[in-house]
Formats: structure tokens, sequence, C-alpha cells
């Protein structure tokens, strides 16, 4: 089995130590944009995995690959945010999330740290932002230097209730 | 009888407890509707089951109980705690009843009569002093206590059933011993329990198999041995859990009997209902999910089925008839055959319902097979039954029933003979949890194939311009489209890898696999790059996004740990159409086609006498067929074939026999019994299109020459080769009369070429053919005083169109009462009824040369009769 687990953030821990205003986020980068999804809604996080193809599924599932004996959907979210396909040797991540009792996949670039980022560095969306990415974001931190997009897990993985 | 008093016991004593636990939370929330229906609806239950099972004491005793729980239930007794004791005194009576049921297996004598009384008088709303109240139950119970001598009290019985259960023996020795219900022996487990455990072992097996895998690449492991012991165990493991899901097929069937009963008493048939293996075990959760399915197939067996008794001794057959269920294992599925001697399933009428039901077209239906047709019973919306009864009849069924089987994995297949019976065949897998699988390999992805569908693998070498060397077959193309002879037959293929959407075929490789399955009646062949083994597999579902990619039936993890999807051969027979005739893809096209033009005709083409293209109207040809050449024999130096049971002439358009090849394409026309085989070189296509011929200066045998399909198209005059094949197939009707007695027939028709092909086809039937271009002629024509018998008229024509021409002749003048028949391209039932507006008697399709020959027969025989 090529399942490693890099670490399983003390979700819990983290979540009760900050105050009300606190969100934990998991960093991760698609195409060099940050972006952070709420670690309470973090399963795993993966390496590399054999991914093995879905003829005739939608463009933005990637395939399926097995997590310690669960069969887990796969979704490129660069394919998802309407992004250029990622470069054919980078190695890619995933973020398992669950949704509807079944379990997701996202294919991202690298995952990097969980950060507990304060409350007023947190911004709505800005009304000019592009639409695919204003609907998958639920706001944007302001880093030092960066910006975080915060990613709406549920809104990613509601493949099938579109169009 | 004694396994249904088991289960009412078992039940019964669940619902009990449960009813303590509920009138103690009333009395204290007496507000609460909830438990208050739940109350009543067991007690309703325990009723309900006590008049089923003809226990008349405890029925009595729990109808008063549930008297004044429907009071409650509609507020018009309010819940006191005197309401509630007195509910309860019922329960323990029923209680005491129910235990004296269980080590009897009889009602105990005795009765509840001042109980009884009692609830129905608070039932009835009589008032009563509280304690006075509590008294009279506590008599009534005190009182019941002497009079039960057989029963323990209610007392004894509540605090442990099982001592009441020796107290009973020893009050009443003559009770038999074994009456005891082995309460022991069995547990009542939760069904979502036993999920649970065989998923577990589902995952066990998984995990074993991955095991042995890694363990095949090292060798002399110490894991050897003991993995071994784990296979073995997890092997046990899982027979053991599979085993307590099954349970024998009788249990679905143990109402059919009195459903046969009743359904022969509705009726007026007599039914026999022969039940053989029913201790057939198989997994409950398949069990529950043919239930349904076969209760309708039978029910439908012996409604449209069989016949009344009279048309039974009138086809010489036993007044009763007979309905065998058969149930068998095979192979790790278990066959049910349901069959009966009836009428069996009428092709024409299924056929002619098809056609009506807008199911499929005459053309589709005319290169059928008798057996193709009967499988349209498994269609929506068709039910060959005259009319609808109670019972069966509403045309949503057998569709039903087969999807149902579907759904889990099974197969449906039907044989009819008419007159002799049908035979239903479901195929259905032992189990759903685990199922055996081919894995193959297409467009380097694996996938699976589950084993049920699988009849065989064949090899094949790819490309026909490799000469087929050897014993391999050859997989050949027509028009990109790839078959496979097999045994004298053509399989029709389908490229998983094209079909996926896996990239183009590697042509490089030179042979491929044909995995040939079986999805219904029908066979096809998958092609594949490589096969690997079969694995047995734990079938999960798909996730949900990817629910509507219909190829696929679910998903596995294998041995090595990858995941793969699952096939769906009926998945993969609907992408395909395979499994509606090889045609069908190509008819469908002109089907669509006709709703949308009116001035097209479906025209079949084919090739013959050398390379010559030529093409026939679709809807002349009865039906096309591909006779092996060795049944061609000659009568009077004449080609002829037996067909259905009668000597068919067959006709070759240049004279000759080609006998270089194994089959013998055929159009077949008929016209009542007589049939005819034109004997062409091949069928190449069906297009739809204009028909503008240009006649003269042809052939005899040929209307003309026409562009059909941008070539120029040689189009058969079908009335010359019926001559040629039945030299009196045009003087076969008239000759039943003089020549005057003759019908005359005005035809009225714009189109040259309709007019060609009507006048000898009414001419065939015996009619004499007036043939005009225009209604103006034809009115010219009752200026002059011509008589007709019948006018068939063409509705879309230039100036006057049929319309407007019918409503001038019923206007008055000599013709004003003439049947009137309409030739419309779409015969649908609004149009008809613009139609009868107009004065039109009837409306016939186009080309539906029976359905006009069987109107204007119809109307002459009434004429005459008038």
């Amino acid at each position: 089995m090529t399942t490693d687990t890099l670490h399983r953030p003390d979700a819990a821990a983290s979540a009760t130590a900050s105050g009300d205003d606190t969100q934990v986020l998991v960093t991760l980068t698609v195409a060099d944009q940050l972006c952070g999804i709420p670690v309470l809604a973090v399963r795993d996080i993966l390496g590399e995995q054999v991914i093995t193809r879905i003829p005739l599924a939608p463009p933005e599932i990637a395939g399926s690959l097995n997590l310690r004996g669960r069969i887990v959907t796969a979704i490129d979210l660069r394919r998802r945010l309407q992004l250029p396909p990622a470069p054919q040797d980078q190695t890619r991540m995933s973020v398992v999330a669950e949704q509807g009792g079944e379990l997701y996949a996202l294919l991202v670039d690298s995952v990097s740290e969980v950060l507990s980022l304060d409350g007023s560095l947190f911004e709505r969306n800005p009304p000019t932002l592009e639409k695919t990415w204003a609907r998958f974001s639920t706001g944007i931190f302001r880093l030092d230097g960066r910006l975080l997009v915060v990613l709406d897990v549920a809104r990613l993985l509601a493949l099938a209730g579109e169009d | 009888m004694d396994d249904l008093l088991a289960d009412f016991l078992t039940e019964t004593n669940e619902s009990l407890a449960e009813l303590d636990v509920a009138l103690v939370t009333l009395e204290r929330t007496p507000d609460d509707a909830d438990t208050l229906s739940c109350i009543f609806r067991m007690v309703h239950t325990i009723k309900g089951t006590c008049g089923f099972l003809g226990l008349p004491r405890l029925e009595r005793v729990a109808h008063a109980g549930e008297n004044i729980l429907g009071k409650l239930r509609d507020r018009s007794l309010t819940v006191t705690p005197v309401i509630v004791s007195q509910v309860l005194a019922a329960i323990d009576a029923i209680k005491a009843i129910v235990t004296a049921l269980s080590t009897t297996g009889s009602e105990p004598p005795g009765d509840e009569s001042a109980l009884i009384a009692e609830l129905n008088a608070t039932a009835n709303g009589a008032p009563h002093s509280e304690p006075a109240l509590t008294q009279a139950i506590n008599d009534a119970t005190d009182k019941q206590i002497p009079e039960e001598a057989t029963a323990p009290t209610p007392d004894a019985a509540r605090p442990v059933a099982d001592d009441a259960v020796p107290k009973a023996v020893g009050t009443n020795p003559s009770a038999p011993q074994a009456g005891i219900p082995a309460a022991a022996q069995t547990i009542r487990v939760t069904v979502d329990v036993l999920e649970n455990l065989m998923t577990l072992v589902s995952e066990l097996v998984l995990t074993r198999n991955q095991l042995l895998q890694l363990a095949r690449t090292q060798e002399n492991s110490a894991f050897t041995v003991p993995l071994q012991r784990l296979s073995h165990i997890t092997s046990d493991l899982q027979e053991g859990v599979m085993k307590t899901r099954m349970q024998p097929i009788g249990n679905a069937w143990n109402k059919l009997p009195r459903l046969v009963r009743d359904l022969s008493h509705d009726m007026g048939k007599k039914i026999e209902l022969t039940m053989i293996g029913a201790d057939t075990e198989l997994d409950r959760q398949v069990l529950e999910l043919i239930k349904d399915p076969l209760t309708h197939m039978i029910r439908n067996s012996g409604d449209h089925g069989l016949e009344t008794p009279a048309e039974r001794r009138a086809a010489g057959k036993p007044e009763t008839g007979s309905i065998v269920l058969n149930a068998y294992h095979e192979g790790g599925y278990i066959i049910l055959e349901i069959s009966d001697d009836g009428r069996g399933l009428s092709v024409e009428r299924i056929r002619a319902k098809a056609l009506s039901s807008g199911l499929a077209t005459e053309a589709e239906l005319a290169a059928m097979t008798d057996s193709q047709i009967q499988r349209f019973i498994f269609r929506a919306g068709l039910s060959t039954a005259a009319t609808v009864s109670s019972v069966s009849g509403r045309g949503v069924g057998m569709d039903v029933v087969k999807t149902n089987i579907e759904k889990i994995g099974g197969t449906i297949d039907l044989k009819s003979s008419a007159g002799e019976g049908t035979v239903f065949t479901v195929r259905i897998p032992l189990t759903l949890a685990i199922v055996s699988a081919l894995i193959v390999e297409a467009g380097k992805e694996r996938f699976a194939i589950p084993q049920l569908s699988v009849v065989e693998l064949v090899r094949a070498s790819r490309g026909s311009d490799k000469a087929a060397g050897g014993n391999t077959s050859v997989i050949e193309r027509i028009n990109d489209t790839p078959v496979l002879r097999l045994r004298s037959r053509l399989l029709p293929l389908v490229s998983l890898t094209e079909l996926l959407e896996l990239g183009t075929e590697d042509q490089g490789e030179t042979t491929a696999h044909v995995v040939v399955a079986q999805v219904g009646q029908q066979i096809m062949g998958i092609i594949v790059d490589r096969v690997f083994d079969t694995e047995e597999i734990v079938v999960k579902p798909v996730a949900p996004i990817l629910r509507h990619v219909t190829m696929f039936s679910g998903n596995t993890i294998l041995g090595d740990g990858s995941v793969i999807m699952i096939l769906d051969p009926n998945g993969i027979a609907r992408a395909s159409s395979v499994s509606a005739g090889t045609e069908s893809k190509l008819l469908r096209h002109t089907v669509i086609e006709a709703q949308t033009t009116t001035d097209k005709t479906a025209m079949l083409l084919f090739r013959t006498g050398g390379s010559q293209r030529m093409a026939v109207p679709l809807g002349l040809v009865a039906r096309l067929e591909d006779i092996p050449r060795a049944k061609i024999e000659l009568s009077c130096g004449a080609p002829v074939t037996q067909y259905r049971g009668r000597l068919m002439p067959l006709i070759a358009i240049d004279g000759s026999l080609d006998t270089g090849r194994p089959t013998q394409p055929l159009l077949v026309f008929a016209e009542g019994d007589r049939t005819m085989g034109l004997m062409v070189d091949e069928i190449v296509d069906v297009v739809e299109d204009t028909l503008e011929i240009e006649l003269g200066g042809v052939r005899p045998g040929l209307l003309g020459t026409a562009v059909i399909g941008g070539e120029a198209t040689d189009v058969l005059d079908t009335g010359y080769w019926l001559m040629q094949a039945w030299e009196d197939w045009f003087r076969g009707a008239p000759r039943k009369g003089k020549a005057d007695d003759q019908r005359h027939v005005l035809l009225v028709d714009d189109s040259d070429f309709f007019r060609q092909l009507m006048i000898p086809t009414l001419g065939a039937a015996g009619f004499r053919v007036t043939a005009v271009g225009s209604a103006a002629e034809a009115l010219r024509l009752r200026e002059s005083g011509a008589l007709f018998d019948a006018i068939v008229s063409d509705i879309e024509m230039p100036n006057m169109d049929g319309l407007e021409f019918a409503r001038t002749l019923r206007a008055g003048g000599p013709w004003a009462k003439l049947p009137l028949f309409a030739l419309t391209a779409h015969a649908d039932l609004q149009h008809s009824a613009i139609g009868r507006d107009a004065g039109f008697t009837d409306f016939v399709g186009k080309f539906e040369r029976e359905a006009l020959l069987a109107c204007l027969r119809a109307c002459m025989a009434e004429t005459v009769a008038a």
C-alpha cells in the first residue's frame, strides 16, 4: 500500500484552544495560490496515490483511490477551479473530506502547515473576484505578504447537484 | 401453521413488552399522540393477526382494548390512570393467553367477558367512580384466575416467562411437550447487525486476498502457514455469516398459494400451483427483492397466461391450468422458473400493441424475430391483456419486474409457444455481497465484469486484411461496426476502449480478446485488450456523483489494493443498443426523422444482380430473413424454402442463384398466408428520403429509378415480383366471384410512385382500381357519372387536399355515402379526429397495406350485408 499519512492534525484540540473569531485552517497550494480548508472538514492528508481513472466521469473527477479499504473519489482541484492542468511530473497530495457519508480526496499541488488565524484578518470575497473562485470561496485571509483563500468544501464536493 | 404461530408469538411477546413501557409513558404524558397511536397500532396488529390465525378469545380481548384506545386516539376519551389500568389489565389478559398459547399451541379455554364488559363500558363513556372501577378491574382479574385453570395468572407470567412454562405444563398435563417453541435456540437479531457483520467479513475477505497476493511474491516466508490458516478461517467465516442471511426461497412463496386461490376464484379459472424446490436457500436481501417481482409474475401467469376452463377444453387441454414454480441452484446462482401451460404469448398482439403504443415502428418489427417481439412485454407501457382487470393489464408490471431483477444483478428470460404456454426463467445471484468477476484490461485500465453475464472468452485477431490463418477468429467490420463470426453466427461486438472513450484502440496489438456476454436473450461480444483471472470481489456502490454513468454497477478493491470499476453488461448493452437488435441504431434514426418530415418514405436499400443498388418501401416488406443456403430446395425447378411451416417461393431478381455463400438474405413479402421471398445479395441500409421516380424506359420488375441517399437507385415493383412468385396472386381473390362482382376502388394520390405501388397491391387483393392524380380529377369522374365502391385518398395533395376533398364529397352528390379512407404518413389520433370531422371513414398509415386492405374488406362486407 502506498498510503502514507503525513500528519493528522489534532483538530479538536486546536479548535477549542482558540477563540470564537479564530479559524483553524489546513493550508494548501493549488497553481501557486494559497488556500485554506477548515481543519474540521479534513479527514486525512495523503501523499502521492495510485489513482484509478474512471471513464466517462465528469472531467473534475480524477478517479478513485483506496484509503485503508475505503474507496475514495478523487477530485482534481485545479480542474474544479478551472485552472490549467498540473505538469505531468508534479507529485500531488490529497486532502480527504467527507460529504454525505462518502469520502472525497481533493487533489492539490501541496499541503503545508495548519494555521490558526485571527478573525480580524478575515474579509469577505471582493466583489470583483472571478466567478468560479467566488463560488467556492467563503472569504479571504490577509496574511503577511500573501492572501489565503478559504475554500468551501461542501460546495467543492457538490458535483452531483450542479447543472 | 406452526411456523406462523411461532412467528406470531415471538412478535406479540415483543409488542407486549413494548406496550407495558408505552402505556406507562402514556400515563405520564397523556397528550402524547405519537405514543398513543403507537400503542393503538400494536394492539391493532395483535387483534388483526388473531383473527387471521383463528384465536377468537385473544381477538375479543384485543378488540375491546383497541376500542378504548381508538376512542382515546380520537380524543372522545381522555387518558386517565383508570383507563390506563384498564388497558393494562387487558394487556395482562392477552399476555396470559399468549403464554398459554406458547406452551400448548392452542388457546386455553375460559373467557374474559367481565373484563371485556368493563372495557366496553369505559369505551362507551360509562361514568365510574375511580375506586369502584379499580375494584371492578381487580374483581375481573381475580375472577378470571380461578376460571382459567389451564392458563397461568398474569402475575405469574409477567416476571419470568419461562417460569410459566413448567407451570402451564403442570396444570395441563395433556399439553404436548413438543409444542414448546424453541425459544432458547433462536435469537432475533436485527438485520442491521447482520448486514454490518457481512460488510466486515467482506472487508476481511478483501484484506485476506491482498495478503495472499503479497505472500505469493515471497517464497518460503514465515507467514505462509499462518496466512493459509487465516485464509481458511476467513472462508469459513464468510460462509458462516452468509448462512445467517440465508433463507429458504419458500419464505417468498408462502403467500402464493393464497394468491393463486383468490385469483382462480376471481377469474373463474381452475389453477393448480406446484412449487418445487422451496427449500433452496438464498440471501435474504435477494429474497426480499424478488418477492414482489415473483408475485407479479405468478399473477400474470394466472391472469393472462392461463385460459378459462371452457377455452382450455376447446383447445383439448385439461380444464385445470397449471403454474409451476421451480427453484434450484446452478453454479452460484439461483434459477427460478415460472411456467404455465396456458395460451402462450401472442406475437401478433404484442406486435400490434408495440406498434400502437409507439414502442417500435413497423419497420423495426419487421426485422425482429418472434422471441425479440415477445420480449416487448418487458418494456414499459405494454400490456397484452385485452381488457384491464383488477388483477393485471395496466401495462405496468413486466418492465418493473425486469428492472427489479436486473437491479440485483439477475437476468430474466422467456420462452413461449402459442397454445403451449410460457416459461419465464429468472437467474439471480445467491448473494449480492460477494461476486466472482473476470478482470479485463482495455485502454490500459482494468475493469471487472461480473462472471454471471460472461458466457465464454474468444481470442480474435484484429484487422481483416490478415487472412484468417489457423483457428483464430477475425474481428471484421461492417462500416466501422465490429462483428465476429462465432460458430456460424454473427456476434455484434462493442469495443470497451471506444465505448468508455479511453482513446483509440491499440492497432499495434494484433490479437484481442472478446468477452462473450449475455444480457437477457441477447448475446454480445465485448472487445478487451487483455484478460486476467477471476477474482472474488465485494461490490461497493459508486460515489453519488458517478451514478449517472450507467456503464458501471459499482467498484471494488482488488487483491493488489487498487480500485477497479465493475462493468454493468446491461448498461453496456443499452449504451451500444445491442439489446434492441443490431438494426435498431439505424432504424431509430429513421424513426426520429419520420416524425419531423411528412413526405419522406422509409426505403430499404439492398444490392442484387451484381452490385446494382435497389430500393423498396420498407412498409411493404413483411420481414427480413437470412436463411442458410442449405435450406433452399427446388420445387419444379424453382427455388423454394420451408418458411414457418409452409413452402415459400423464392425469386431472384436477376434470375440466377448464387451458390457461393453460406446464407441467403431474403426480403419476405406477405399477404394473408401467402409469402414470397425475394433473394438479394446484400441488405444495405434503411434510409428516409423523398421519392421522386423517373418512370418509363425501365425493365419489368422496376418502377423506375430514383435518387435515394444521393445515389441513383432502382425502385422495385413489388407487384411484379409477387406475380412472378404466385401466378395467381392477382387472380386469387377475384376468382371467387364474377368480374362485375369485383369491387371498384378509386385511388386519389398525387404521387405517381404511390399510385404505381397501390394499383397492383389493391389489384392483388381482388379490387378493381381506378387511379387519379388529384382531387379535381376525381371530382370530374364524379360528374361524368362514374360509380365506385370505396375511395382511398391521400391527405397532402396540391390545390385541393384530402380533407377538403372529403368535405366536398360529403356535401352531396352520388358519392356522398361512399366509404372514404385517408392515407397519411402520420396517423396520429388528433389527425384522425380532424379527418373524421371532414368525413373520412377511417385513417390508414401510408404503406400499411394490410391495414388498408382490412379496412376496405370490412366496409365492403358491410355494404354487401346492407
